[in-house]
C-alpha cells in the first residue's frame, strides 16, 4: 500500500475531510462554451471569511487544498489567500486559466510553494482555443504563462476538456505539453450547470469517438489493462464506497455554501451560519452520502462493471438520484469494454417519456 | 560541541493526522510521515532553538532517552530530513524574518 493510500485510509476511518476544494470567486475573465458556472458576483465570502474558513479547515485535519473558480486570480485578494494557506501548511493546487499570470506572479506562485497549477487548455491552435474561451488572444497569454510557471519549476497540469469542436487537436496539445515539460490530461467530462441547465452537455463527443481516445495509448497508457473486461463483483466490491466525496473530500463555494463535491450539488450547509466542522460531521446530507455502499445502489449493485466503473455519484444525483446510475459513466463502461452497463439495460427498458404533444382521438 | 539550529522548510505541506504528521514537498510531490520523534523535532524547529535544547526539552522528556543516544540519533535524524528539504539546519539561529510559520494544525 502507497503512503497515499494509507493517508487516505487514515482519513477515512478518522472521518477527517483530507481534500478540500475551494471556490473563491465564480467570476471569471473567458466565457467558456461548456462552463457549468454563472459568472456573477451573488456575494462572494470576504478575505476575512475565507481566512477564517481555512483556518477551520486546517484544524479539522484537511491537507490538500485546490484554490479555484471562476477564475482565482480575478479576486484581487488572491495572492493574500494563497499566501494564508500556505503559513497552515495546505499543500496548496492552484486551478487557472493563467492569463493573468505574468512574470511577477508565477515568482510569487514559486515562491509561495504551491504545489502544481492546473491550466484549461482546449487546443494548441488559437482559433479553437480562443473560440472555446471566448476571449481573443487567450491561449496566447495562457501559453505564455505556462512557460514561465516552469521556468520558475512550478508543475504544471494542462488540463484538456474534450468537446465536439476541439476533439481534433488533443494530439497538438499532448505536444505543447511534452514540450514545455508540462503534465497532460483529457477529461471528457461535461457537467451540468449547477442549476440542472443541461444544454452545455450538447458538448460532450459521441461515444463512438470516445473510443478512439479510450484506446489510444498516448493517452490512457496501458490499453489492453483499462479497456479490459471488468473483475467479478463480490462482497468487499459491494461494500466498497462509491467515490471520496463527502468521505473525505469536500467543495465550498465562494458563498460558503458547502458540498460533498464541486460535481455534486447537493446543498450541505454554509460556512457563513454554521462552523465548518458542525456541517462537515452533523450535515443530514453528507450523513446520507456517506451511509451509501455499493451495494445500495439501485441499478448499479447488479452491474457487472461496479468494481470499475469511475460512477461519479454527483453527475447521478444530477440526473434524479444519487443512487442510481451515472449516464456517463455507464457510456464511459461501455465504451472502454464493450459490454453494456445495467444502467444502459434499464434505460432502454423504460417507456419512453411521454412528449409534449398529446394526440387526441376523435 | 557545535551548536545546530533547525528550521522547518516554507516549501513543505504538512498536517497531523490522528498523531501522526504528514509531510508533502513541494519540489516532488513526495509524501513523508514522520515518526513520533521525528515530529516532535519538526514541531520544534522553528530556527532558534538549539537542537540540544530540542532533545533536551522535548525528546528527552517524552520518550525516556539517555540524552547522548537522543542527541546521536536526531543529528542523524535532521540531516536525512534537510537532505528531503524538509528542513534545513545552520550553524547560527534563523533570522527572524526567515524563521517558518508557527507549526500546522
Amino acid at each position: 500500500m502507497s503512503l497515499m493510500q494509507a493517508l487516505n485510509d487514515k482519513a477515512l476511518g478518522l472521518g477527517v475531510p483530507l481534500s478540500a476544494h475551494l471556490d473563491v470567486t465564480y467570476r471569471c475573465n473567458e466565457r467558456c462554451e461548456h462552463c457549468y458556472l454563472d459568472h456573477d458576483d451573488h456575494g462572494e465570502m470576504t478575505t476575512a471569511e475565507i481566512k477564517d474558513l481555512l483556518h477551520q479547515l486546517a484544524d479539522a485535519g484537511a491537507f490538500f487544498l485546490t484554490l479555484s473558480g471562476g477564475e482565482v486570480l480575478m479576486r484581487r485578494d488572491a495572492f493574500e489567500i494563497i499566501e494564508y494557506a500556505r503559513s497552515l501548511m495546505f499543500n496548496v493546487k492552484l486551478k487557472t486559466n493563467a492569463v493573468m499570470i505574468r512574470e511577477k506572479e508565477a515568482q510569487r506562485l514559486r515562491a509561495l510553494g504551491v504545489e502544481q497549477v492546473q491550466i484549461s487548455v482546449y487546443s494548441h491552435r488559437p482559433e479553437v482555443h480562443d473560440a472555446i474561451t471566448k476571449l481573443p488572444g487567450s491561449l496566447k497569454r495562457t501559453m505564455a504563462a505556462v512557460r514561465l510557471l516552469r521556468a520558475q519549476g512550478l508543475r504544471v497540469n494542462m488540463a484538456n476538456v474534450l468537446m465536439r469542436s476541439n476533439r481534433a487537436d488533443t494530439e497538438g496539445v499532448q505536444a505543447l505539453a511534452r514540450e514545455l515539460g508540462a503534465h497532460y490530461t483529457l477529461d471528457p467530462t461535461i457537467t451540468p450547470m449547477m442549476d440542472g441547465n443541461t444544454s452545455v452537455l450538447r458538448h460532450r463527443v459521441d461515444s463512438s469517438e470516445l473510443s478512439s481516445y479510450f484506446h489510444n495509448p498516448d493517452l490512457v497508457g496501458d490499453v489492453e489493462s483499462f479497456c479490459a473486461p471488468p473483475t467479478p463483483v463480490d462482497a468487499d466490491v459491494l461494500e466498497g464506497l462509491p467515490c471520496s466525496a463527502g468521505h473525505t473530500s469536500c467543495y465550498i463555494s465562494p458563498y460558503g455554501d458547502v458540498y460533498p463535491c464541486v460535481q455534486f450539488p447537493l446543498m450541505c450547509g454554509n460556512v457563513r451560519r454554521e462552523k465548518f466542522l458542525d456541517i462537515w460531521q452533523h450535515s443530514p446530507q453528507l450523513n446520507e452520502v456517506r451511509a451509501i455502499r455499493l451495494k445500495h445502489l439501485t441499478t448499479c449493485s447488479g452491474c457487472t462493471h461496479a468494481g470499475s466503473c469511475t460512477r461519479c455519484p454527483g453527475l447521478a444525483y444530477m440526473e434524479g438520484n444519487m443512487r442510481g446510475p451515472s449516464s456517463a459513466d455507464c457510456e464511459k463502461s461501455f465504451v472502454r469494454t464493450g459490454i453494456v452497463t445495467a444502467g444502459m439495460m434499464a434505460r432502454e427498458a423504460r417507456p419512453a417519456r411521454a412528449s409534449g404533444l398529446v394526440q387526441i382521438q376523435l | 560541541m557545535n551548536e545546530k539550529y533547525i528550521a522547518r522548510s516554507k516549501a513543505v505541506a504538512a498536517r497531523a493526522l490522528g498523531g501522526e504528521m504528514m509531510i508533502m514537498s513541494a519540489a516532488d510531490s513526495t509524501l513523508f510521515s514522520l515518526s513520533d520523534v521525528a515530529t516532535v523535532i519538526w514541531e520544534a524547529a522553528d530556527g532558534c532553538t538549539p537542537l540540544s535544547e530540542i532533545v533536551d526539552k522535548h525528546v528527552c522528556a517524552e520518550f525516556d532517552v539517555p540524552a547522548d543516544v537522543a542527541y546521536r540519533d536526531a543529528q542523524q535524524l535532521v540531516e536525512d530530513l534537510a537532505v528531503r528539504g524538509i528542513l534545513s539546519i545552520s550553524s547560527q539561529p534563523v533570522a527572524e524574518t526567515e524563521r517558518p510559520a508557527p507549526e500546522a494544525p
